[in-house]
């Protein structure tokens, strides 16, 4: 069964392969366009087969805490939202950073601010990559471009947030969300039983045993200078994770004289834009960023010595194009293209862009 | 091969179904496919679209410039694709449901009275299907049989016996559909 291709959407595939990657619980509650994930858990009704509780929370904040009362008990615990319901996450995320546990949040995300509208967007990658709760902390950020990446996101996120002790988001939008392609599902592997989960989470709460003390979540430490020793510790974990777990994939850079970075959709869209304009002579390639945080830095670095100018496109006002900026340190020019509200550009507009803003100077 | 289909009518005309059908006979034939609905209220009774992409090349963008072919199924969806149809491609409309002309005459233009056709064969749901057909018999991008077992594949089991009723209603698409313009290409 598992070697079955099937042609799903990018949320039926979340749904799926939480399942598979043997995730203990879901906690969600509904909003275009993601509805589909908690459609799908739904009708699988896991938790007659793998024992996966699937519940539909009162709403976006007590699901995001039922999140961090699993994550505490060292369980895999996934939540997911579009854009509004994800602003109202922000406070747990910020305190499950605060208190070093690891899960999953999915946000589909549409056009904002505000109740906006429920057609694709970019618009939360300040958001996700630079806080969007309090304090200093961060979100490691994966962001799929495809139908499989939704899939196979589910459980490198899972993966990285318990590496790191440290919430994991997969950041991608209405597209890639409702978009069915083919997709080779992950293999079906079975829920952790409670020792295993002792093993692998030696601080999770789960019971006092005789041999330690007690284990304690929390990310109040009302001890300024304890506090900052936390902070440390946090930023030092950071600090690993930008050193370790950067992705990106490269198409036709090699001998590219302009580069358009785009991430998620935009990407897809960048990716016939670059098509269109080899035709036409312009040598372009992408860079796509796959992980957001840690972003790609240091290859964007090596390629302000080989292209002339960078295009980010991202359907937003320009948010990534800053890092992108950061990242090249004003060697070379880099410019922004973007459709806001809930607008996705097609490839012509993009390569209209790459003409007006960046072949020519 | 790539084709790129825009279909496009009333919410509950079977336009998001029949897509999604024809993405199924893709995977059947082992071509790579992309369905990409316009998901907003248009579902609700307004105007659905879905864009259908079958290529036997990796797809890079789900969403396009231009469309190879446009089937059109009320008048808001003309004006909408008219203009999007790639120089030379088709536009397929249904006579029920479209009163005003095509006014490009650089693209082909096919009739197919889906909506009449359906109440003589007195089962009005299967005109997405007898749409389907005409697409298949001006653009045979994937086989009946293929298209067969994506449907197969795509109805719940219980759904399963009214799999001959769909293949006459795609059998009788592929009969009635008309050439009403030819493309004037310079």
């Amino acid at each position: 069964m598992s070697e079955e291709i099937s042609l799903m959407k990018g949320n039926e595939a979340i749904a799926h392969a939480a399942i598979r990657y043997g995730v203990d619980g879901y906690f969600g509650y509904p909003i275009t366009p993601q509805s589909e994930i908690i459609e799908t858990l739904m009708e699988q009704a896991p938790w007659k087969t793998t024992g996966m509780v699937v519940l539909q929370a009162e709403s976006e904040v007590a699901a995001i805490n039922m999140v961090y009362g699993g994550a505490a008990c060292g369980k895999y615990a996934m939540t997911s939202s579009s854009s509004p319901g994800v602003s109202l996450k922000q406070e747990g995320i910020s305190y499950m950073a605060g208190a070093e546990l690891p899960c999953l949040i999915v946000n589909v995300q549409r056009g904002g601010p505000g109740l906006g509208t429920i057609q694709p967007s970019q618009a939360d990658y300040f958001q996700t990559v630079k806080g969007g709760g309090h304090g200093d902390y961060k979100l490691i950020t994966l962001a799929p471009d495809s139908v499989q990446e939704m899939a196979d996101f589910v459980g490198l996120g899972f993966e990285l947030a318990f590496k790191y002790r440290n919430p994991a988001m997969i950041l991608t939008d209405g597209v890639i969300g409702q978009m069915m392609e083919k997709v080779k599902l992950p293999e079906f592997r079975r829920r952790r039983t409670d020792q295993e989960v002792r093993e692998q989470c030696p601080w999770a709460t789960l019971g006092k045993t005789p041999d330690r003390k007690p284990n304690i979540i929390t990310s109040l430490e009302l001890d300024s200078a304890r506090m900052e020793k936390n902070n440390e510790r946090f930023q030092a974990k950071y600090r690993l994770v930008e050193e370790n777990e950067v992705l990106y994939e490269e198409v036709k850079c090699d001998d590219a004289d302009y580069l358009l970075v785009a991430f998620g959709s935009a990407a897809r869209i960048c990716s016939k834009t670059i098509e269109m304009a080899r035709k036409e002579g312009i040598k372009v390639g992408l860079l796509r960023p796959i992980t957001l945080w840690p972003f790609p830095s240091k290859i964007l670095h090596h390629y302000a010595d080989r292209v002339k100018g960078i295009l980010t496109v991202e359907l937003n006002a320009g948010q990534m194009v800053e890092d992108v900026r950061l990242a090249v340190n004003g060697e070379i020019p880099v410019e922004h293209y973007g459709r806001l509200g809930g607008i996705v550009p097609t490839p012509d507009n993009v390569l209209n862009a790459l003409k007006e803003k960046t072949v020519q100077k | 091969m790539l084709q790129e289909i825009v279909i496009s009518g009333f919410g509950g005309q079977g336009v998001l179904s029949m897509g999604k059908i024809l993405a199924y006979s893709g995977i059947m034939e082992d071509k790579e496919v992309s369905w990409f609905p316009a998901y907003g209220p248009e579902q609700r009774g307004g105007t659905a679209n879905v864009t259908v992409i079958i290529s036997d090349e990796p797809i890079s963008s789900p969403v396009v410039n231009q469309y190879d072919v446009a089937i059109v199924l009320n008048q808001p969806s003309l004006e909408k694709f008219e203009r999007r149809v790639k120089p030379g491609g088709a536009l397929i409309y249904d006579g029920y449901g479209i009163h005003k002309k095509v006014e490009r005459n650089d693209i082909n233009v096919f009739r197919i009275n889906a909506m009449d056709e359906s109440m003589k064969m007195e089962n009005t749901k299967v005109f997405n299907m007898i749409v389907l057909g005409g697409l298949l018999k001006i653009s045979p991008m994937v086989d009946v049989e293929h298209v067969m077992l994506g449907l197969k594949k795509s109805l719940p089991e219980r759904h399963h016996k009214l799999l001959p009723m769909n293949e006459e209603a795609i059998l009788r698409g592929m009969e009635i559909i008309e050439l009403e313009q030819k493309a004037i290409t310079s």
